[in-house]
């Protein structure tokens, strides 16, 4: 019987991935210092930074494909350094680029994934037709994967990526170049696969897309975790309100506020600026605010 | 042997299967212009050197065109396999990215390097047949022996091998054009495939037999002509297969935890 999320009531005790201390150097240069990171059982989990903030490399060394410099990291329990090959089966990943074979089908590549995580050919082919019909492809499951769309192709990595059933799923920007309907589409697919008691880590460069999803979000920035909360935590904590004060000579200046009265009351009366706009705070901010980027600054 | 190295066993070889099946795959839907593309350069060089350039010629007894057949055979089973294993696995590794996803299946290193060199030996085979029926037509007198199949099936798995491993060391596309372009080739013409190695001078034999395709040429070529084989030169060949098995090992291990 499939866990749901409801199964793990909110104090998600378990956790299903544990980093401690992690340190990653490259040549001489830390990019990531001393990560510690949980993310308990069922959680959907945001992991944001700018480019060059040390999240790809982090992932790398959670799905197996670097070797951490120190520290310790552990996947359902299992250390991914000591027993890689079973912290393998916990997983499943859909990598920001498109890594499905381009030369076989859908059925095909699916069938693959099932083969190297050791499924019996007759659960692997029900497991195929269920995840087709999971993910609304059935009617593509013959085709050559360069005759996909863009949505249709990350659709297909999501149902490689639970081929096995994972307790954890590891997204790197799966909505990246996909146009807004699809995007929506692959976010009612994330949601339902948290629903289903699916642990999700979600990076985006798209800060509405871990604000919507994310039960929590945890901000790397030069290799150092400077916030971890949920959306609505960092938000109160910026200030719920805030306010632009947009010049043309100056730039626009942002101002935060824990509510509309006290925004208004600094605000009141104030010239000398173009325009003033008053709005509810968003990730965004606490994004710009923490680490002096917009998302997309590397 | 016990009952969980057998399961291992049992599971390493499925996994290499299984990674080999994915190839054959496609393999399978682009055989017809795959079997056209790899036999146009041996056609050229039997044609070239076989009827052309060699007519007439006699080597130790022979007639050119049996002597050169089975070092043609050598060097078409050692581009095939190094191309078949090498140049797909570094377009998936560095371009699409797709290698990533074998590494972070739960497979063991040992089946992964021998499911992505597998492709490569049957790239070899198929290659190596179809031509060698080519040149069965063409008169050629091969002596198809089980001397001559074992010499094949080795200097297929190592050519797989070394290919697996420059794909796997290769940091650009480039790479691995240029290590074609500077193992390879030179290789193709003087690893014993065009000439006797007895013509040489004797600095220049020392380092034509330290190329892997020179025993390659020497094995084939004495098993087709029903003569025994060097012992010394298989030993080579083993060595050789042993050594670029190890190799890409290596690299496939630097490449994941």
């Amino acid at each position: 019987m499939k866990a749901k999320k409801s199964d793990y009531p909110n104090d998600w005790s378990r956790p299903m991935v544990e980093v401690e201390r992690l340190t990653k150097s490259y040549q001489g240069r830390q990019v990531v210092s001393g990560l510690d990171l949980q993310i308990r059982a069922s959680e959907l989990f945001g992991f944001l930074g700018p480019n060059g903030a040390g999240k790809t490399t982090t992932i790398r060394i959670l799905t197996t494909l670097s070797r951490p410099t120190s520290g310790q990291v552990r996947l359902n329990g299992i250390d991914v350094v000591r027993q890689p090959t079973l912290a393998k089966a916990q997983f499943g990943i859909v990598q920001q680029h498109m890594s499905l074979n381009r030369d076989l089908t859908v059925r095909e590549n699916l069938e693959l994934h099932a083969r190297l995580h050791h499924l019996p050919a007759d659960k692997g082919s029900d497991r195929i037709e269920e995840l087709l019909e999971y993910v609304e492809m059935s009617g593509y499951a013959d085709q050559l994967i360069d005759h996909l769309s863009g949505g249709l192709k990350r659709r297909t990595m999501i149902a490689r990526a639970l081929i096995h059933r994972p307790r954890l799923l590891f997204l790197d920007e799966p909505t990246v170049g996909l146009d807004a309907q699809s995007r929506r589409r692959v976010w009612d697919l994330i949601r339902r696969m948290n629903r289903d008691g699916t642990t999700v880590f979600l990076t985006t460069h798209y800060i509405e897309e871990a604000e919507s999803l994310c039960d929590r979000v945890g901000i790397l920035d030069q290799g150092r975790l400077i916030a971890m909360d949920s959306p609505l935590n960092l938000r109160r904590r910026l200030g719920m309100v805030t306010v632009e004060a947009q010049n043309e000579e100056t730039g626009t200046e942002y101002s935060f506020f824990p509510d509309r009265a006290a925004a208004a009351s600094m605000w009141q009366g104030r010239a000398g600026h173009e325009r003033i706009v008053m709005r509810e705070s968003n990730l965004e901010d606490v994004f710009v605010e923490l680490t002096g980027h917009k998302v997309m600054d590397g | 042997m016990s009952n969980s190295l057998a399961t291992r066993l049992w599971m390493g070889s499925q996994d290499a299967s299984t990674i080999l099946w994915a190839d054959l795959m496609i393999l399978k839907r682009r055989l017809g212009r795959y079997m056209l593309t790899t036999l146009i350069s041996p056609l050229l060089y039997l044609v070239a050197f076989g009827w052309g350039l060699g007519r007439g010629m006699n080597m130790n007894g022979t007639t050119y065109l049996q002597f050169v057949v089975p070092g043609i055979i050598a060097l078409t089973a050692m581009t095939t396999s190094f191309n078949g294993a090498g140049t797909r696995l570094n377009v998936d590794r560095l371009y699409f990215r797709s290698f990533d996803e074998l590494l972070m299946a739960p497979t063991g290193t040992l089946s992964l390097l021998i499911g992505k060199a597998l492709i490569g030996v049957v790239r070899g085979l198929v290659s190596s047949s179809a031509f060698i029926a080519v040149a069965l037509l063409m008169g050629s007198g091969l002596h198809l022996n089980p001397a001559f199949i074992i010499a094949l099936l080795v200097t297929c798995f190592s050519f797989s091998f070394l290919g697996v491993m420059a794909a796997l060391l290769a940091r650009s596309h480039q790479d691995l054009a240029t290590f074609s372009s500077v193992i390879l080739l030179p290789m193709t013409f003087l690893g014993g495939t065009f000439f006797s190695l007895d013509q040489v001078p004797l600095a220049l034999k020392v380092a034509l037999y330290a190329l892997p395709l020179t025993h390659s040429s020497i094995c084939l070529r004495a098993a087709a002509l029903n003569q025994p084989v060097p012992e010394s030169s298989f030993l080579a060949m083993l060595l050789f297969m042993l050594l670029f098995f190890l190799g890409g090992l290596f690299a496939l291990r630097r490449s994941s935890i």
